[in-house]
């Protein structure tokens, strides 16, 4: 049979990309797509694509149905019910269509005008890439060079004079045959770490994570994006900080006090110890509702940055989300002290809604 | 065709049954296919080849994963035509197969005898190829986009035709493509005359150009006016009328053939399922089964006719009211007498042993759609024995709830379901409104409201086929309102 109906079906399945991108702003402010996250794609769910027909409003229409029941029994959803009625209106299907996560960083990418990011420093070596240079008299038969080979038998009919122009047949010999070969080549892929750090202090609700998970999400694919090794680390910290793995980053909630310092010591460590500079492109990222102990603690923050994070890090960004117990300070200090840092991202994130120019204020640099 | 030996003896053997029956079948051809190609072919309405369309590949991206995900799966599927095609899937057990045969068997019956599939073209796998060949050349010519762009906006009213016209010779026969604008010239004003020195004699010119002169004048007369009566089949009207070119036209015609194929299905789902699902059971259960398959086949007929809750199974409510009706007239349960009787035990146990009902139901299957068969042999007993119930779309909770169990209001409802397949009925009024070339729709309105946000679409689709601003009149909430889409903007105008 015949291929056409995948000739439909990847049209269909470009229409439905068209929705996702143009739905985009939807899916980066709201928590649905992080919960179908597979290895390399997201499932996106979306309406079915309905051709528009005149049709009864299906809440005044009603039906027929079959089955016990008092008056009054609920027989289903708004969405659900007509579907088995012999000739009414089509139900609404969900579907989920699978997006690579390439793909939704390059829609992110252009939604939200993001440059490319140039890698910094000296990139590491990755060997593994194949390519197929030349030619060779032996190899297996599956990478037999049509061209080559008939050539060459082409050639022996001519010069033993067995060619017939009138009857062109060439019959190639073990010694006629090429083969294609390939060279192993070495391949410079930059690496990239990132750290997420939040401040997990009683201060930060249910809402200020939801807003940091949605962030970390669309920075991870993007930065997924542009670096093919990514290593990711996560650290909270209330007065005390913890390396921690992804779960318990998004679902502790501790009641102590906020002392960030904690937390910049221990990226500090962390990339001396483990990430050569020369080596790695550093990203860190710090949530937190801006609320520090004493001027001290903000003080001992300014003197790591300034001495070893912001030298280290291609980009230092952080996120302030709006909380009712925080006082907001410590996004002003920063302000103040480091007026002129490139490397240096602030943002401030209100509500879910505000995430979409928070990540491009983050990304937009190109760094 | 590709039939194992097995298959082929289980197939002679099951059509010799249902020709003993009394079933009267085209030849009919299986075909043993992998589930890849039954979703393939039944995305594209079970035919092989169909023209290329986006919701094609849609529906087949939702069958396939369906599938995938194992939430359904197609037992049979059966295309009207002659010879007719049927698929049988090669993963299915032997007794399924059987099954789905006996089934098919019934369903070409039901085409080949039903008045209602009488005018259809029973060369429609071919047709179907042609119309694809014929997009395919169009899309060469006037590239992909515009292709699709205009049947998305042809499909959108693909529902706009009149099913009971194809009985109405004179509606019959539009031109085709290579006729449009060649219609009638003055031959018909003309006696037939064998020889040409006799021409002036039998149509003396005098007579001939009073004729012309008389035509012309009530023509003008009554095309002041178009259409000159409100038009149900509205694609034909805009075959007729809009400003298309030759492509479009071509296009809208395909779309047009394929709505008046497919309608007497929509016409006669319930009857057509109802009567297959008859005969397989008969069939398997008192000629093919044998003890080891009761079991299996008793799990997936039991699937085929069971009612989810508040839903309704067409195959359900069509075999048990065939089964009803098989019983009234074999015990004489009908006519004056028995309607008159009052007395609940003499009905209940009335048997005039008449033994009709076979009869009956060859009779029914030959000549009633659903609408006449809910409306002529649904009964009281049967509603409530079944458990019939109308919902309604409660707006507090947000859910559909069971309304009523009264037989009128059930039969009603389910008329209502399945008149004009349930969609509303769309008239073309006027095709030059307001003097201004305007198109001037008219929904008659029979209790329910059209959907606003996708009558709105509609109309911005159909202007890009009619090309100046369209109109449709309906009620919204009880008021007289005109939908208006001028090509920019749309706007409801209240009108009294």
């Amino acid at each position: 049979m015949s291929k056409r109906i995948e000739k439909d079906q990847a049209r269909f399945r470009s229409i439905i990309r068209g929705r996702v991108k143009k739905n985009l702003k939807k899916y980066i402010t709201h928590g649905e797509l992080i919960g179908k996250k597979g290895k390399d794609f997201v499932s996106i769910p979306i309406h079915q694509v309905n051709i528009p027909k005149f049709r009864h409003d299906p809440q005044k229409s009603g039906g027929v149905g079959q089955g016990e029941g008092e008056k009054g029994t609920p027989v289903g959803k708004a969405d659900e019910a007509g579907q088995g009625q012999a000739g009414a209106a089509p139900g609404q299907h969900i579907l989920e269509v699978d997006v690579s996560l390439d793909e939704l960083a390059d829609m992110l990418a252009e939604e939200l005008e993001l440059p490319n990011i140039q890698p910094k420093g000296q990139k590491n070596i990755e060997s593994d890439k194949k390519v197929y240079t030349g030619i060779s008299q032996a190899g297996p038969e599956s990478l037999r060079h049509f061209k080559h080979t008939f050539k060459r038998a082409l050639r022996r009919h001519i010069s033993a004079g067995t060619y017939d122009p009138k009857n062109p047949i060439i019959v190639p010999v073990r010694e006629d045959r090429r083969y294609r070969t390939w060279k192993v080549k070495d391949e410079p892929v930059a690496k990239a770490l990132i750290i997420y750090m939040m401040d997990v202090s009683g201060s930060m609700g249910e809402e200020q994570k939801e807003i940091v998970r949605l962030e970390s999400f669309w920075i991870d694919t993007w930065l997924q994006r542009q670096y093919k090794n990514l290593e990711t680390r996560y650290i909270i910290h209330d007065a005390v900080a913890h390396l921690v793995d992804k779960e318990t980053f998004y679902t502790t909630r501790e009641s102590g006090g906020t002392i960030i310092s904690s937390a910049y010591k221990m990226a500090q460590e962390m990339i001396e110890l483990e990430f050569p500079l020369d080596e790695w492109n550093i990203y860190l990222f710090h949530f937190s509702d801006g609320d520090n102990w004493g001027e001290s603690d903000t003080n001992t923050c300014f003197s790591i940055l300034e001495e070893s994070l912001l030298p280290a890090a291609n980009l230092f960004c952080y996120g302030q989300v709006e909380s009712p117990y925080g006082s907001g300070q410590f996004i002003k200090d920063l302000k103040g002290k480091f007026p002129e840092e490139e490397k240096l991202v602030l943002s401030e994130i209100a509500d879910k809604e505000a995430i979409y120019n928070s990540i491009k204020e983050f990304l937009g640099k190109g760094k | 065709m590709n039939l194992p030996s097995e298959y082929i003896k289980w197939k002679d053997e099951i059509q010799e049954y249902a020709e003993g029956y009394g079933l009267d079948f085209f030849e009919t051809i299986f075909e043993l296919i992998t589930y890849e190609e039954i979703n393939y072919i039944a995305s594209y309405g079970g035919f092989p080849i169909r023209y290329t369309h986006w919701r094609f590949g849609m529906q087949y991206e939702e069958l396939s994963k369906s599938y995938a995900y194992g939430l359904s799966k197609i037992y049979e599927m059966v295309i009207n035509n002659d010879p007719c095609y049927a698929y049988l899937m090669k993963s299915n057990q032997m007794v399924d197969q059987k099954l789905v045969m006996a089934h098919v068997y019934a369903h070409c019956d039901f085409f080949k005898n039903n008045m209602y599939f009488s005018k259809t073209n029973r060369k429609m796998i071919d047709n179907m190829a042609n119309h694809a060949t014929r997009v395919e050349r169009h899309i060469d010519r006037y590239g992909a986009e515009n292709v699709e762009n205009f049947i998305d906006a042809c499909l959108s009213i693909e529902n706009l035709i009149d099913p009971h016209s194809v009985f109405n010779v004179s509606a019959q026969d539009f031109p085709d493509e290579n006729q449009a604008g060649k219609k009638a010239n003055s031959h018909h004003f003309r006696f037939h005359s064998e020889k040409e020195y006799l021409e002036s004699f039998i149509n003396p010119p005098d007579v001939l150009a009073r004729k012309r002169k008389e035509w012309k004048d009530k023509k003008d007369l009554t095309e002041k006016k178009i259409p000159v009566e409100p038009q149900q089949d509205v694609l034909a009207f805009l075959l007729e009328y809009a400003p298309l070119e030759q492509w479009q036209y071509d296009v809208l015609s395909i779309i047009r053939d394929e709505a008046y194929y497919f309608a007497p299905q929509g016409q006669t789902k319930i009857m057509n399922e109802g009567w297959a699902t008859y005969w397989h059971s008969k069939i398997m259960t008192t000629k093919v089964l044998s003890d080891a398959e009761i079991i299996d086949y008793a799990d997936h007929h039991s699937g085929t006719v069971a009612a989810s809750p508040g839903q309704l199974n067409p195959y359900r409510l069509g075999v048990e009211l065939l089964k009803d009706i098989e019983e009234r007239w074999n015990k004489g349960k009908f006519g004056k007498d028995y309607d008159e009787c009052d007395d609940y035990l003499e009905k209940k146990s009335w048997d005039k042993k008449l033994g009709l009902g076979r009869e009956k139901i060859f009779e029914v299957r030959r000549l009633y759609n659903d609408v006449m068969f809910i409306d002529a042999f649904l009964t009281p007993e049967f509603v409530s024995e079944h458990l019939l119930f109308t919902y309604a779309h409660n707006a507090t909770s947000g859910h559909y709830e069971i309304s009523e169990r009264e037989f009128k209001q059930v039969k009603h409802k389910l008329l209502q379901g399945l008149t004009n397949w349930g969609q509303p009925f769309i008239f073309v009024e006027d095709g030059n409104f307001l003097n201004r070339g305007e198109l001037l729709l008219r929904h008659r309105h029979e209790g329910i409201d059209l959907n606003v946000n996708e009558a709105k679409d509609t109309l911005k689709n159909l202007f890009t086929i009619w090309n100046r601003p369209v109109n449709l009149e309906s009620i919204l909430g009880e008021k007289q309102v005109r939908f208006v889409f001028d090509g920019q903007e749309h706007t409801i105008k209240n009108i009294e």
